[in-house]
């Protein structure tokens, strides 16, 4: 491999039109889950994405299209410069090793029936790459790397805490040096103390060894620490994209804006000073979302046009062109936006 | 109402008061010392959060004062009106249950039965302890999940619990546990399951509650956030045992123990993108083999040479702070 490393602008991975639909049933006329709906971005080579939303809005299915882990229903995604939605799962092969996942679930993704040091040999036994000592030798530097004490190989995953299991999830997905590495939900089970340290260990590794992320969480302070770019989703949309600063900074569209201030910050006067932009009833159904801007039922903002008009991921008047917002009347600095969202809210259909 | 308002208390004294309480289980690895003389109390109108990461204790503590603790061994007390909740007969605990202390659990979608309707379930628990028609009962569930901002709950109180997502379950969680009008509502990670849009619903939700009935709130939590947003007081539990309690402010501003200081450091600061965080070194302690003297000081940053030996006792450093700790009373300060 002998690309240009480090430049930042290089892109690495992008999703164009991606399209993803469950179907809840046999029949034709079943209704469909439109997980994903046309969400295209870059991730470039070396950053941290960071991609934020609640329960449905599509981060997970999102991240599982971008590693073909599902087929897409429409769009395309392009890893390096080549098209993966095309490759056959023979041809898909080594952009697997290119590409890993690491998954939310320390309990869940490891065979309690089987040896850490297997479990983290096994992308060295799947694609061929190392046997016998030698794969032993680079399990225990792998164990070695991510702090994980080397002699331990011959334990199981029972015999390790909910920190040190995501560890050994981390250096299973880092065994085969992919370049690209998806967090889904990394730190989510851990504990405060132990997240710390998790995190640490993610950001030490991915200036060790040259990784782009794309960090999926519902935590917002932790994404907000670790990305260099965040794409807030709604809905199987991207409703905004921008650098981390600017996003938490100068939030321009209203739902960004409200899962910002409903996040509780460990700041009593903070706390007390704020006024919480208080959303009204529940994420509607993604079988059949809202017409027009689909966040318009729930926003304070809405007007008439948003129930018609579908509002594009653009830069808004006033907005360098790296910060992109899906809004008819996006947020200016300063707006008050609690007061309105306390007034009786439009009844949504249930 | 119910059936224990009988016992007058004077106004001063702590509606609910924790002693000593002290927790084990017996299990196949050995005794598990889930809480080891743990004090707390909580006034009307109040709220207390008890933080602490898993394998703290917290849960296991209010689990054990409303009588959810079978098979464990159990010391201390737990006064509620002058009655002491731990040797009360199960009967009695059970009229104490719902109309005197209520709980709600991190998942709703476990507490509520699946096979029969949401306002079914709250009129059941409003006829076990109250002598009303099934009729006024519905009426009652009704009017409660209107109280909650459940929208439309003529229709809604129909519903099975599946129908509802998890916010509106959660909902219907605090409906219940608010429908006899509980003295004391213990919240156990109310909003962990939730989004944090919803997550802001429910605190909202809660504090109205308490502005209106005057209930005292114990609200159990990992969450150093929730605490900061809505408890007064705050007690800091590690493997079992109390480490500080202080008010809120205190707690945050100007912590003691070294526990509390790291906790507070390792939570990704406002505005410092890309910087390293400051974790603890080291993990929890089993609760099986603990340590000997204070249980965090395998993993204390300022760890004295007695801290291997002597347990700190929980001590007064100002009216109203205290900290189980050996370093002087000066040591605390901004995190």
């Amino acid at each position: 491999m002998n690309r240009a490393r480090g430049e930042r602008d290089e892109v690495l991975l992008r999703a164009e039109g991606v399209v993803k639909h469950f179907s809840t049933g046999r029949r034709r006329s079943a209704p469909v889950v439109q997980a994903v709906d046309d969400v295209s971005l870059e991730v470039r080579r070396g950053e941290t994405l960071g991609l934020v939303g609640e329960t449905g809005c599509g981060k997970s299915t999102l991240a599982r299209c971008l590693t073909r882990l599902y087929e897409l229903t429409a769009g395309r995604v392009v890893f390096d410069g080549d098209d993966l939605t095309k490759l056959s799962r023979r041809e898909l092969r080594p952009y697997r090793r290119r590409l890993q996942v690491i998954f939310q679930d320390p309990y869940g993704s490891l065979n309690p029936r089987r040896r850490v040091g297997s479990i983290i040999g096994d992308p060295f036994a799947i694609h061929g790459v190392a046997e016998g000592k030698e794969r032993l030798r680079q399990v225990q530097e792998l164990m070695d790397l991510v702090g994980l004490n080397a002699e331990h190989y011959n334990r199981f995953p029972s015999e390790f805490s909910g920190g040190q299991r995501q560890r050994i999830g981390i250096a299973r997905a880092l065994a085969l040096r992919p370049e690209l590495v998806i967090c889904d939900e990394p730190v989510s089970a851990l504990d405060v103390s132990i997240q710390a340290q998790v995190v640490n260990l993610l950001a030490d590794l991915q200036s060790e060894l040259g990784l782009t992320y794309v960090f999926i969480a519902h935590d917002l302070s932790v994404v907000r620490h670790v990305s260099d770019r965040i794409a807030v989703m709604y809905l199987g949309k991207v409703v905004e994209l921008a650098d981390a600063r600017t996003l938490f900074e100068h939030p321009r569209h209203p739902y960004t804006a409200a899962l910002l201030s409903a996040l509780p910050v460990p700041d009593p006067d903070i706390a007390d000073a704020r006024r919480r932009i208080l959303l009204t009833g529940d994420v509607p159904s993604p079988i059949d979302p809202p017409s027009g801007c689909r966040f318009h039922p729930r926003c304070p903002k809405a007007r008439a046009e948003c129930a018609v008009t579908e509002p594009l991921l653009q830069a808004r008047s006033g907005d360098p062109s790296t910060h992109l917002t899906a809004c008819h009347f996006p947020v200016a600095d300063g707006d008050e936006l609690a007061l309105a969202a306390r007034a009786e809210p439009p009844r949504t259909p249930a | 109402m119910s059936a224990v308002r009988a016992s007058s208390t004077p106004e001063t004294a702590r509606l609910l008061e924790v002693r000593d309480l002290a927790v084990s289980f017996q299990t196949a690895d050995g005794v598990v010392q889930a809480v080891r003389g743990v004090s707390f109390g909580v006034e009307r109108g109040r709220t207390l959060g008890i933080v602490g990461e898993s394998g703290s204790g917290k849960s296991v503590s209010a689990q054990t004062i409303v009588g959810l603790t079978p098979g464990a061994t159990i010391t201390g007390s737990a006064l509620f009106e002058g009655q002491d909740l731990l040797t009360m007969p199960a009967e009695g605990l059970r009229a104490v249950r719902g109309a005197g202390i209520a709980m709600i659990f991190q998942d709703p979608l476990s507490s509520l039965h699946p096979l029969y309707r949401v306002g079914w379930q709250i009129g059941e628990m409003i006829r076990v302890h109250d002598d009303v028609s099934r009729a006024k009962a519905r009426t009652r569930a009704i009017e409660l999940l209107g109280l909650v901002g459940i929208p439309r709950p003529e229709r809604r109180v129909d519903d099975y619990p599946h129908q509802f997502s998890g916010g509106m379950r959660q909902r219907a969680m605090i409906a219940m546990a608010v429908a006899l009008n509980p003295k004391v509502l213990i919240a156990d990670e109310p909003t962990t399951a939730l989004d944090v849009t919803v997550q802001a619903q429910i605190i909202d939700l809660m504090r109205r509650l308490q502005a209106e009935f005057g209930t005292a709130i114990i609200l159990i939590t990992h969450d150093l956030g929730l605490v900061a947003e809505i408890a007064e007081d705050v007690l800091v539990m590690y493997a079992g045992r109390a480490m500080e309690r202080a008010d809120r402010r205190t707690l945050f501003y100007r912590p003691h123990h070294p526990y509390t200081r790291g906790l507070l450091a390792s939570l990704p600061a406002k505005g410092a993108t890309g910087e390293r965080l400051t974790p603890i070194a080291g993990l929890p302690p089993s609760l099986i083999r603990l340590p000997g003297g204070c249980p965090f000081h395998p993993r204390c940053p300022e760890v004295l040479p007695r801290c291997a030996t002597d347990v700190p006792p929980l001590r007064e450093l100002a009216p109203g702070h205290s900290s189980a700790c050996w370093l002087p009373d000066r040591h605390g300060g901004p995190a």
